[in-house]
């Protein structure tokens, strides 16, 4: 194993290099010190969740292209700050997704065939965010960054954090959504209100076409320092990376020392969505030189090279990946379309007359086709 | 005890402040609610009262405002947040239109967010522009939010809290030109007798044409109405109270008697909330009405600097005029 060091500004925090050689530790600007001290059997846990959640989203794909799935927002590339930052969580710890963290949702627990609902189209996606602490996925941009701040706020006030065990709020976003106001505004009541918040930043190198260059002049990481608070950059294709520096923040955060921005450097390896045409403004070499650096391999020839897990477990892995993906795909096919009726549930917790009037004439309208060859 | 005689603005304060006893949960956000009271003094004494962690002055910034509570809401509490003027709701008109009012939908009841987004809204108090805005068609026609309106002191201290008792998300469009009317409130009566929330209220019975009215119009047409007797029109005078949903009920049943109807709202006519009124009413009443549903709104202009706005807004003349061309038919 290499040694440990301090990296200078801007440069990645880093624990397994691309070709699987293990950095045992490294210490921050500010002192802390990023290490994972994980068994053998963790190791490969996190190989395992790399690779299904690999998996589960290529099928994904597959089902978006065979018509199954009305749009697909890939993770291909992400998996190790996904599954390193979803690891990190403590079951109390609250998180705040964008619409492509499938790979945090599989570490929260959540059955995979829920976001597919909401890509099919037959529901927003069906699971509960207070059961398993994973907010709604958000679509629209950066929105969700100040939901996760309003909750953190909440953890403060009702004393939940200043120990070990308290509690600690993250929220994923992306490289683009840095431009929105509320993504600023975000920061800006985190730092005021000391928020127990980990804002989690994907910089995956492209806003759908729009390259990094078009959203900053600065290294992402840097803007926390100007709302007052500690931003670190990591590798985000490393897992163990993006699991010390995750763990680090949550933990920082849940003593009641306020919000971190984790710059995760990764690439978006596919396309923003299935309707995207990467092609169109990027590069094959910059796409092959981002696959020399894949998260996967990297971990499978750590593994093998410290003699962690041999032949027989990357088959019986791949071989579980490929069940689930089965499994999913025969769900998918069998999920049913919603009765149309049910447009008219939840509106209100309340309810409305206008709503219930609404729904009493079209079930009439339904219901005058009974019978009838149309 | 003896209904006590208040401002709007002070039975607001007083509102605001049974809540925050009522229920620990609830709290206020917003800028300068805190020390200040609010810009209208609304919040006023409160943060002295039950502290900075209840009524919590925020950064400046509308979105952060509205997203914050959002979050807030989510974790278990009760945001009532102020936005200062009509004209700054915009800035957290996503925030609102998609996250607020969808919430409940997008996560199939699982998620609530039990929120009041507080906005003094609508002209005539000499204001600089964006000042003096009626924006209650935007959220009205945004299915999740539920809006309502108050026209006076009583209202304003019953309806403020019910709103904050209500688990459906509420925009409270408060008449700012009002705040400093004063008018009979029961501060004994309990919440649960009080009006419903959700339910309009004849306020004036008459037999010659039905006028719908809400928030600031609602003075106006009971003057218009007082003037019209002088003539020998009677008028029946409907506060609406709740934009969405519409309770119409009284309305529908007014109009079948008096076969005429007013609608006057301070905000422009294209596309308004009048015409959402015209629409329902021709459907229900048509055979009733012996003239068109009409209405006496502000222009289709961007609201105009003060000098001029007694030009724009409805007054007491044009709701008169309107029941004579009501008559013309």
């Amino acid at each position: 194993m290499a040694k440990g060091g301090s990296p200078p500004d801007g440069e990645l925090v880093q624990l397994l290099t691309p070709e699987g050689e293990r950095i045992e530790s490294v210490t921050g600007s500010d002192g802390t010190v990023y290490r994972v001290d994980f068994t053998d059997e963790e190791y490969r846990g996190l190989y395992r969740d790399l690779v299904i959640v690999r998996k589960l989203d290529a099928e994904a794909t597959a089902l978006q292209r065979q018509g199954e799935l009305g749009i697909w927002a890939s993770l291909l590339g992400q998996e190790a700050a996904q599954v390193g930052s979803g690891r990190a969580l403590k079951p109390q710890d609250m998180a705040f997704p964008t619409y492509r963290e499938h790979g945090v949702l599989y570490c929260r627990g959540i059955d995979p065939i829920m976001p597919l609902g909401l890509f099919r189209g037959v529901d927003q996606g069906g699971w509960d965010p207070n059961e398993f602490k994973f907010n709604m996925y958000t679509i629209v941009i950066g929105a969700q960054t100040l939901h996760a701040t309003g909750y953190a706020m909440g953890v403060t006030m009702d004393g939940k954090t200043g120990t070990d065990d308290g509690e600690a709020v993250i929220a994923y976003f992306g490289d683009g959504a840095t431009s929105q106001g509320d993504v600023n505004e975000a920061f800006i009541w985190a730092g005021v209100f000391n928020a127990p918040l980990v804002f989690f930043c994907q910089n995956n190198q492209y806003a759908i076409s729009e390259p990094l260059e078009r959203q900053t002049r600065i290294p992402l990481y840097r803007r926390a320092a100007g709302f007052g608070f500690p931003g670190i950059r990591v590798d985000g294709n490393d897992v163990l990376a993006s699991y010390a520096v995750t763990q680090a923040a949550l933990d920082h955060a849940r003593l009641g020392q306020g919000p971190t921005m984790i710059e995760a450097y990764t690439y978006r390896m596919g396309a923003h969505t299935t309707s995207d045409d990467p092609t169109r403004y990027r590069i094959a070499s910059e796409v092959e030189a981002w696959q020399a650096k894949d998260p996967i391999l990297r971990v499978r020839a750590f593994l093998e090279k410290q003699q962690i897990a041999d032949a027989a477990f990357f088959a019986e892995v791949d071989e579980q990946a490929k069940r689930e993906a089965v499994h999913l795909r025969e769900r998918v096919l069998a999920m049913p379309d919603p009765e149309p009726v049910t447009i008219f549930d939840h509106v209100y917790p309340h309810g409305s007359p206008l709503v219930d009037e609404e729904r009493e004439r079209f079930t009439r309208y339904q219901a005058s086709f009974e019978g009838s060859a149309h | 005890m003896m209904a006590e005689k208040l401002t709007m603005g002070k039975a607001l304060n007083i509102g605001l402040r049974r809540s925050l006893e009522r229920d620990p949960k609830v709290i206020i956000m917003g800028e300068d609610v805190g020390k200040l009271g609010g810009v209208f003094r609304i919040t006023d004494g409160l943060q002295k009262d039950f502290g900075d962690d209840r009524v919590i002055d925020t950064p400046l910034a509308e979105s952060g405002i509205i997203g914050t509570a959002i979050g807030l809401a989510i974790r278990g509490y009760r945001p009532v947040c102020e936005i200062q003027f009509d004209g700054f709701v915009y800035p957290a008109y996503d925030q609102i239109v998609s996250q607020v009012a969808k919430m409940h939908y997008r996560s199939q009841g699982k998620v609530r967010v039990p929120m009041v987004i507080r906005i003094p809204f609508g002209g005539g108090i000499g204001a600089v522009e964006h000042h003096s805005e009626s924006p209650e068609a935007y959220f009205a026609h945004t299915a999740g939010l539920k809006v309502v309106s108050c026209s006076s002191p009583e209202d304003a201290f019953f309806m403020i809290q019910q709103s904050i008792e209500s688990d459906d998300p509420i925009v409270f469009l408060e008449p700012k030109r009002r705040y400093w009317e004063k008018g009979e409130v029961d501060l004994d009566l309990d919440l649960s007798a009080a009006h419903p929330l959700h339910a309009s209220r004849t306020v004036r019975a008459g037999s010659d044409v039905t006028v719908l009215a809400y928030g600031p119009m609602v003075r106006t047409a009971l003057d218009a109405a007082a003037a019209a007797e002088e003539d020998g029109r009677s008028l029946e005078v409907i506060d609406l109270r709740t934009l969405s949903p519409l309770d119409l009920a009284s309305a529908y049943e007014s109009v079948r008697r008096t076969g005429r109807c007013v609608v006057v709202h301070e905000a422009p006519s294209n596309i308004g909330l009048g015409a959402e009124l015209a629409a329902r009413i021709t459907e229900e009443c048509f055979y009733s009405l012996e003239s068109p549903v009409l209405r006496v709104t502000g222009f289709d202009t961007p609201y105009p600097a003060a000098r001029v706005e007694e030009e724009f807004l409805p007054d007491l003349d044009r709701v008169l005029d309107a029941v004579d061309r009501s008559f013309g038919w």
